[in-house]
């Protein structure tokens, strides 16, 4: 299986090592042509709006929403959540409009207000350990979203659609990789091969 | 320091790396600093090469510059503190900045002792020339460490020479026997533990960034490949003739470090760097690195 991690900036290399400890290969996704081929995306945490640049920048905008839209699996944290979003306020920024949901960048304030706390996450057995960093806050989610998960003030955490994963914690940052096994798992169970054809399509 | 706030504010310099943290002194240079895609701006008084020219006492910035600064983006806000400051660095938690620089840049408070950092909340960074001062930074409590090279020359000979320092001495010590690390945490004046896991991990248990006289995108990526995990850059930018221009080329550069062609292509046009100073011109007394080890 492999992962095409959005390759800019931000911790990469976290979510690398537990990708590989389960087995998965990844590759670090820095332009179009290297969309090509992967069984699913990963969205690390970072700066939103320094990886928004660099998509810019690369003009990788328009086909990562093509193999998006084709339904190339993704899995996307933090910073990665709001390039995912549908929506984003405070400020609102250009994202890829594909998660139906609305983020409040940076809602828990500055690095003061950074926190962990023990999260239930639908269809887990055990709580996991959820790593705050001036995260997002998921302000409203679209009737396609269901939520996996939310924080003590009852915002979600961790959210789906479909094939689109989205939270606004670490996983990386722990040394629980449950939520990557599930990730991977996810896309097992759609396989996706059919897909493949159309998405590469999408791209050329 | 309980392991929650290590995760936190440890986590939040890994969400720097592979970006460009950039010296501002008002909203309008942070403007440009997030406009061109750094992942967070350092709060200032004066850029470094100012505060050299300038000689006296440079000491923390005006709180009401950290709030104008922190008005103007949502990127982090980083400001920095004086050695051994600890009352700066309390006024600078107080401004919630994102994180502190216990800084060799400014004039140092105390010439003993560094703040102990972890009887903090907010995170900080401190400056390194080899592993030694890297590890007591990081036993006092830092998140996050960078080099110190020489701020305010645009000469990045320095950083080159402390970034490569920290990584050969990491080098030694992972090759090291285990009961070889005791007489060497000796040597260098560090805690065992430290450098043990430094002999695990390979590498440093916080990021890394490069620091002190980044000058053009070749330097930040130079940087990068002698294994920096991102890149201060402070008089750099905003002493030379095209901040924004440079500011976005540097940024891209650290990004795609590996690749010359996009270098090439971002390095071109650019206008002028900054005029930049001769090490060997600059005399040990006026040197800012050796301050604090």
């Amino acid at each position: 299986m492999l992962i095409g991690l959005l390759g800019f900036q931000g911790a990469i290399e976290e979510h690398e090592m537990i990708l590989a400890s389960l087995g998965a290969d990844s590759i670090r996704v820095k332009k179009a042509s290297e969309l090509i081929a992967l069984d699913g995306l990963l969205f690390p945490g970072g700066e939103s709006t320094t990886m928004l640049k660099m998509l810019e920048f690369s003009n990788l905008l328009d086909p990562l929403q093509s193999v998006l839209s084709h339904g190339l699996p993704v899995m996307a944290t933090c910073a990665g959540l709001i390039l995912l979003a549908k929506k984003t306020t405070s400020p609102i920024q250009k994202s890829l409009g594909q998660l139906d949901i609305t983020v409040k960048r940076n809602g828990y304030g500055p690095q003061y207000f950074s926190f962990c706390e023990e999260v239930s996450i639908e269809s887990f057995e055990k709580t996991f350990r959820a790593v705050f960093i001036r995260a997002p806050i998921i302000l409203s989610t679209g009737p396609s979203v269901q939520v996996m998960a939310r924080d003590h003030h009852g915002h979600p955490v961790f959210v789906r659609s479909g094939r689109q994963f989205g939270l606004t914690f670490h996983p990386e940052l722990t040394q629980d990789d449950r939520i990557h096994r599930f990730f991977l798992n996810q896309i097992k169970k759609n396989s996706r091969r059919e897909l493949c054809q159309d998405i590469q399509n999408g791209i050329t | 320091m309980n392991n929650d706030l290590i995760v936190t504010n440890r986590g939040l310099a890994q969400m720097l790396k592979g970006g460009v943290i950039m010296d501002v002194t008002n909203a309008e240079q942070a403007l440009i600093a997030e406009k061109a895609g750094a992942v967070a701006v350092m709060a200032l008084e004066r850029v470094p090469a100012d505060i050299r020219a300038a000689g006296g006492v440079a000491r923390m910035c005006d709180p009401l510059k950290v709030k104008e600064i922190q008005a103007a983006v949502t990127i982090p806000v980083m400001a920095k503190c004086r050695i051994g400051h600890i009352m700066e660095a309390r006024i600078l938690e107080a401004l919630k900045v994102d994180y502190i620089d216990e800084s060799e840049v400014l004039t140092p408070a105390d010439e003993e002792n560094h703040v102990d950092k972890s009887q903090f909340k907010v995170p900080f960074v401190c400056g390194c020339r080899n592993l030694g001062e890297a590890l007591r930074r990081i036993a006092e409590g830092a998140s996050m460490i960078r080099t110190k090279g020489e701020a305010g020359t645009g000469n990045v000979v320095e950083a080159v020479r402390h970034m490569r320092k920290v990584q050969s001495e990491i080098r030694k010590v992972a090759s090291m026997a285990e009961e070889e690390l005791f007489t060497e945490a000796k040597n260098l004046q560090v805690p065992y533990t430290l450098l043990l896991e430094v002999r695990q991990l390979k590498r440093l248990p916080v990021v890394n960034f490069a620091a002190g006289g980044v000058a053009t995108p070749a330097d930040a990526a130079l940087m990068m490949l002698l294994g920096a995990d991102g890149v201060f850059v402070g008089s750099g930018i905003f002493k030379s003739t095209d901040p924004a221009v440079r500011a976005k080329a540097i940024v891209e550069s650290v990004s795609h470090w590996d690749d010359p062609s996009i270098l090439a292509t971002v390095s071109e046009g650019i206008g002028e760097a900054m005029k930049g100073l001769d090490i060997h011109l600059i005399a040990e007394t006026d040197r800012l690195a050796s301050r604090g080890q």
